[in-house]
Parts: structure tokens; C-alpha cells; sequence
């Protein structure tokens, strides 16, 4: 088999804060084949953002990074800046939430796209314009010559959206990560971008990470799901494994305690009770067991790791897996 | 069962570069007393304006609030503060709704105060009991500010200060759209034994239709201002009758990977409301349109047994 395209090795991200060290990622494992999708879910706080921005190089400047980013057979970490600088657009690119993370508000469209095509693909002036609109056409934007000329202000949010995908793609990267693409969407608009995504991750055989705090959204969309909790993977399996059989309780718990469309009104959720540890204040065991249902005195004396005892393809980290 | 709250026609106006923009456009709908009305629509339809017009934060420009027999459309200042303490709002971000530098306690006593209840001792007992019931430890809790506590917590403290003066009706504005998932439920199931506690009717706005479906008796659908469809909450998942509540419903992601993702769904995003569609609003995106659509406004009309839909060609109706 071949090296994978991207695998991440025991990955932590520790932020210094006036309560003390944070560790926002903690010692997190990861491979993702080209053409392939990982899911990243977890909820807010639990690390996701870091992680993500670890593998980009693009951390905040005091936080501290451990382990290994490797990306095409090199290690990320040990890069320069300037070829990192290089390698974002044609092999790495990043989709925010919030698309003017990446848009420019006082440039035209155009001069955006233009720009990066010429940048990066050496195009001219003329042939990146055309090729501009033809990106804009791809990501489901009407008129795409006259949107060249405006400005990120004169779209609404989802055509924002859109703009920032077509600028993601345009150097065809290997690899594209989007964190939380669609959850500043309406649920109608959510559908045709997680749709374009999809399409154009297919056509471009493109390798993806998506990370979301929604279930709903990764159990349609993606290959494979890691469950992050208090900045670790806590499980992590192909798609259809994990929804058929949730071994970690945090999972389950996660899962039962969306409303469903299928229950009647009214029905009480199971809810978690509590909320995640203060990532200032690690617990020396696992640390979903203030909120565990099915705690046991051993839970909270180590550290259970990311295993497949089975060796079933389905990893999590419980003493008492379901 | 009555009406404890209806609108009629109730329109909302905005002012935007010299232009109308009508936020709420000819709403008519009412809530039953004890019956929790849910309130769903994509951003910027009106929603959140339909509430704040409700509780007369925003004026209506036309048409009618009708509060348990009384007009409160016209009500004045003073008498509108007195009806204040029967209706309450509570809304999504429960950290910027919160003084931070007031003590929770003071925080939650506040209303109180405003309606004159001036013997402390029994502010202090009001708060500590509605305190206990939304759960949080009067003891631990009533000293502190707002930025000790999470986001969770915060809207616990929210819907302690909207009941303290046991009002009749409360409007939720995303009550929980800003909390994770696994907090969501604890506050859904919250409101829900809060409801049965103090016998209360809500009117619940949200955007997620999962959420709204847990805690509601009927939804209510808007699109660009205008009401779609109204009808009980089995019903309308069942059997949507306008396209846009078909819409809403396949575009939700389901966590089953068995279940495919519905694509070519309807097209586009809504249009501006500065410049609506002429017709039905949401011609612009719905596969059944036609020249009817474009040309005449759909008027709401019962399509079932309880099921209002404003649609000239309806998904389902009577047999
Ligand atoms: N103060 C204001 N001045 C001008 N326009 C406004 C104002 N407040 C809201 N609007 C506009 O009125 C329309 C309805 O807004 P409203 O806030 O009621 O929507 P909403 O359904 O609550 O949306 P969301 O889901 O984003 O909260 C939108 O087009 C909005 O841009
Ligand atoms: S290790 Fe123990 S506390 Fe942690 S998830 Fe498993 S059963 Fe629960
Ligand atoms: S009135 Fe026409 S355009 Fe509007 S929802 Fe019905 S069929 Fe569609
Ligand atoms: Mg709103």
C-alpha cells in the first residue's frame, strides 16, 4: 500500500492562557487517503478548529505544536513559510466558516480569483479571468461575469460561500478542509453547498476533511468520522460502521440527544447531563467520565487510548465500550 | 380551547434606503392558552421581527395583536408595561442578553423590581425557588457573574428571569440555536417541564426543524415575510402541503447513512425582501411554479382538517 496522503502523528496543540496551559489537542492520530472524506465531529471547544489549523500550519503564534503533519511524504511542521506559502492553494486549501475569513472585502471577485490563478497556475491576466467565471459557473453562481465585478459585501451569505469554495478549488488542490462550511447557512442553502462539495470533491479526486458539530451532516457526507471530546479522537470508523454500532458512550450519548424527526412531540431528549472538562484542568482518566452513564471506578484512574482491540476497523478510546 | 394570543394581518415595515421593507407581510395566525406554537423560516424572514412585534418592541405597521381580549397594537406606554409582565422573551445568544457586571441573583430580581415587589425577603425567596426549578443551586449561583457560567447555564439563567413574574406567554427566539448539542437537550427538556410547571404557552421561533418538531403542538412556516403554512406538527412532517415546508423538510441532514442526502432540491437562495417576487414569494424556487404563481398572491386556505397552506398549487388537500 501506498503512504497515505495525509497522516497525522501524535498531534497536540497546548495555547498558553491566563488560567493556565490549555491543551486544545491532545495527542491526536489521523490518516486520510486522496479521494477520501473524513468527517471531524465534536462539539464546540473540543479541539476541532485547532486541529484543522494545526495540519494548515496556521496557529495562532503562541501556541505550541507536537508530533508530526505529514503531507506528500514531507512533514508540514518542519516546512518554511514560504514554501508553505507555495503549497497552500495547489495541494492545500481551507474552507471557513465564515467565508470573509478568506475574502478580501475591499477586492472585486474577480481581482480574488484572478489573483490566485495568476499567483499560483502563472496564468495571464486574460485567461484567468475567463477561467474565474468558469469556476463561479461550477459553484452554482448565476451571471458569473457581473459577479466578478462585485464585492463580497453585494452577495448574500451563501453566494459568499460559494466564491470562497470556487477560490478554495481553483488551484485544484489535493486536499481540501472545510471547517464548518455550511453552519452559518440555512438549512436549504446547506444542501446545495454540502452538494458541491461532494460533486467537485468527486470530479477533482480530491481527498477532504469536514468538520462539523453535526451528525446529520457527516452521516451523509463523508467516508469516515473521527468523534473529537476534550481534544481527543474518541472514535473513529468508517461511516457506516460507526452510526450502525456506537462504541463509545460520549458517541451514543452525542447521537440520542438530537431531536429527531422521526419522534412525536414532546418526547424528552436523553440528554447529557454536565459539560466538557475545563481543558485548563485535564483529568487524569477518561475524561468524558463526569458525564458518563456507564462509569466505572477504573474510568477515572487512566486514560483509556484509541484502540481496535477487535481488529475491526473501529477504533475508540472506552474501558467500557457498548 | 381560546386564542390566548392571535395576529391579524399584522404587518412589520422597515425603513431601508428610502425603500419598505416589509419584515412581516400579512400574517394572521393565533396560539391557543397552554399550546406551545412553533415558528420556523430560513434567516431573515421575519421571524424574530414577528416576535419582537408581538411583545410591541418593534410597532407594527399594520394589523393586530391580540393579547387574552386586548389590543395591544395602540396600548399605551404605561399600560403596555403593566401587560409586560404576562408575556416574556427569551433569546438566542444568553450571554449577551446578561448584564456582566450584575450578580445572577440581582439579575433574575431584576423584574421583580420593575413591577414593584419591594420587600427583599421576598424577592429572595422568588428568585431562590425559580432558581431551583430551572436548575441551577441558588447558594453556588446567586453571587456570581454572568462570565462564570457557560453558555448552557446562561440561557438557564435567562429562563429564570423571563418566569420569575410566572408570565402567561413567552416567546423563545432560537432558544437554543447558540448552544451545543448536547446542552441543546437539556434546555429543550427544560422548557419543556417549565411549560407543565407553570402552565405556560409559548410561542417558539427556531430555524432548525428537528428542534422546533420536539417542542411544538403546530408550526408555523415563513418564508420572506409571509406565512406558508400552518398545521399540527405530525401533520405538517407527514404531509407538507406547501412546496417550501417540502423544501425545508428533505434539505434536513439525518444522521443515518442509510438515508441518502436529497439533492436537486429547489434551486437558489431567497431572493432579496427589498425586492420580493411578484406573486407567491417563493415562486422563484418552487418546481410547481406557474403563471397563476407569478401573478396572483396564494391566499392561505385550509387544505386539510387544521392545515392552513398559502400555496395555489398545494402538495395535498382534501381527497
Ligand atoms: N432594524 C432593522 N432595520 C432594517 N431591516 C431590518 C431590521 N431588522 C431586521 N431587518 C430585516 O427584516 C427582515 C426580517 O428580519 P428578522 O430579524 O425578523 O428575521 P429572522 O427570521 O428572525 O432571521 P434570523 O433567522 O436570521 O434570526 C430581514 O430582511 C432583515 O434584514
Ligand atoms: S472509559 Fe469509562 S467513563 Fe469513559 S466513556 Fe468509557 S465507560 Fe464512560
Ligand atoms: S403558489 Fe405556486 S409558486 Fe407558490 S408555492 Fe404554490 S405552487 Fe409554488
Ligand atoms: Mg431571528
Amino acid at each position: 500500500m501506498s503512504a497515505p496522503l495525509l497522516s497525522i502523528e501524535g498531534v497536540s496543540v497546548e495555547l498558553p492562557t491566563p488560567r493556565g496551559l490549555l491543551r486544545a489537542v491532545d495527542r491526536v492520530d489521523l490518516t486520510l487517503e486522496a479521494g477520501r472524506t473524513l468527517g471531524v465531529v465534536g462539539e464546540s471547544g473540543c479541539g476541532k478548529t485547532m486541529l484543522s489549523r494545526a495540519i494548515l500550519q496556521l496557529l495562532p503564534k503562541r501556541a505550541k505544536l507536537d508530533g508530526r503533519v505529514m503531507f506528500g511524504g514531507r512533514d508540514l511542521a518542519g516546512l518554511s513559510r514560504e514554501a508553505l506559502r507555495r503549497l497552500r492553494g495547489p495541494e492545500l486549501a481551507v474552507v471557513f466558516q465564515d467565508p470573509m475569513t478568506s475574502l478580501n472585502p475591499v477586492l472585486t471577485i474577480g481581482t480574488q480569483i484572478v489573483e490566485t490563478l495568476q499567483v499560483h497556475l502563472g496564468m495571464s491576466g486574460i485567461a484567468a479571468t475567463k477561467r474565474g467565471a468558469e469556476l463561479l459557473a461550477a459553484v452554482g453562481i448565476p451571471a458569473p461575469e457581473q459577479r466578478l465585478r462585485q464585492y463580497p459585501s453585494q452577495l448574500s451569505g451563501g453566494m459568499r460561500q460559494r466564491v470562497a469554495i470556487a477560490i478554495a478549488l481553483s488551484c485544484e488542490p489535493k486536499l481540501l478542509i472545510a471547517d464548518e462550511p455550511t453552519t452559518a447557512l440555512d438549512v436549504t442553502v446547506q444542501a446545495q453547498i454540502l452538494d458541491l462539495l461532494a460533486r467537485e470533491q468527486q470530479r477533482r479526486h480530491m481527498a477532504m476533511i469536514l468538520i462539523t458539530h453535526d451528525l446529520g451532516v457527516v452521516a451523509g457526507r463523508t467516508d469516515e468520522v473521527a468523534v473529537m471530546y476534550a481534544g481527543r479522537v474518541v472514535e473513529r470508523a468508517p461511516t457506516p460502521r460507526l452510526f450502525a454500532h456506537m462504541r463509545m458512550p460520549y458517541t451514543e450519548a452525542l447521537l440520542a440527544a438530537i431531536p429527531r424527526l422521526d419522534s412525536a412531540p414532546h418526547t424528552p431528549l436523553p440528554a447529557i447531563g454536565g459539560r466538557p472538562p475545563d481543558p485548563t484542568r485535564p483529568l487524569p482518566g477518561c475524561s468524558f467520565a463526569p458525564r458518563c452513564r456507564y462509569v466505572e471506578d477504573d474510568c477515572r484512574a487512566a486514560k483509556p487510548p484509541l484502540a481496535d482491540p477487535e481488529r475491526a476497523g473501529s477504533l475508540y478510546a472506552c474501558w467500557h465500550p457498548r | 380551547m381560546s386564542a390566548l394570543l392571535s395576529l391579524e394581518n399584522l404587518t412589520v415595515e422597515y425603513a431601508v434606503g428610502g425603500r419598505s421593507l416589509f419584515a412581516v407581510s400579512d400574517v394572521s395566525l393565533h396560539v391557543d392558552r397552554g399550546e406551545t406554537l412553533g415558528l420556523v423560516g430560513e434567516s431573515g424572514c421575519g421571524k424574530s421581527t414577528l416576535g419582537r412585534a408581538v411583545l410591541q418592541l418593534r410597532r407594527p405597521t399594520g394589523g393586530k395583536v391580540v393579547f387574552d381580549g386586548t389590543e395591544l397594537t395602540g396600548l399605551g406606554a404605561e399600560k403596555m408595561r403593566l401587560m409586560r409582565r404576562r408575556l416574556q422573551l427569551i433569546f438566542q445568544d444568553p450571554i449577551a442578553s446578561l448584564n456582566p457586571r450584575r450578580r445572577i441573583g440581582d439579575i433574575i430580581a431584576e423584574p421583580l423590581i420593575i413591577v414593584g415587589v419591594t420587600d427583599k425577603a421576598e424577592r429572595d425567596r422568588r428568585v431562590r425557588e425559580v432558581m431551583t426549578a430551572v436548575g441551577l443551586d441558588p447558594d453556588v449561583a446567586m453571587g456570581r457573574l454572568p462570565h462564570e457560567f457557560s453558555g448552557g447555564q446562561c440561557q438557564r439563567i435567562c429562563i429564570a428571569r423571563a418566569l420569575i413574574l410566572e408570565p402567561e406567554l413567552v416567546i423563545c427566539d432560537e432558544p437554543v440555536s447558540a448552544l451545543d448539542v448536547s446542552i441543546r437537550a437539556q434546555i429543550l427538556n427544560l422548557l419543556e417541564e417549565m411549560k407543565r410547571r407553570y402552565g405556560l404557552t409559548l410561542l417558539f421561533i427556531a430555524h432548525d426543524l428537528a428542534v422546533v418538531k420536539a417542542v411544538s403542538d403546530r408550526i408555523a412556516v415563513m418564508y420572506l415575510g409571509k406565512l406558508c403554512e400552518i398545521a399540527p406538527t405530525e401533520r405538517l412532517f407527514a404531509q407538507p402541503a406547501h412546496p417550501y415546508t417540502a423544501l425545508l423538510l428533505d434539505a434536513i441532514p439525518v444522521p443515518d447513512p442509510t438515508v441518502r442526502p436529497a439533492t436537486n432540491l429547489a434551486v437558489g437562495e431567497p431572493p432579496s425582501p427589498l425586492d420580493p417576487p411578484s406573486g407567491c414569494r417563493f415562486r422563484t424556487r418552487c418546481p410547481r411554479a406557474d403563471r397563476q404563481c407569478a401573478a396572483e398572491v396564494p391566499p392561505l386556505r385550509e387544505v386539510a382538517a387544521g392545515q392552513f397552506a398559502a400555496c395555489h398549487h398545494p402538495l395535498t388537500g382534501p381527497a
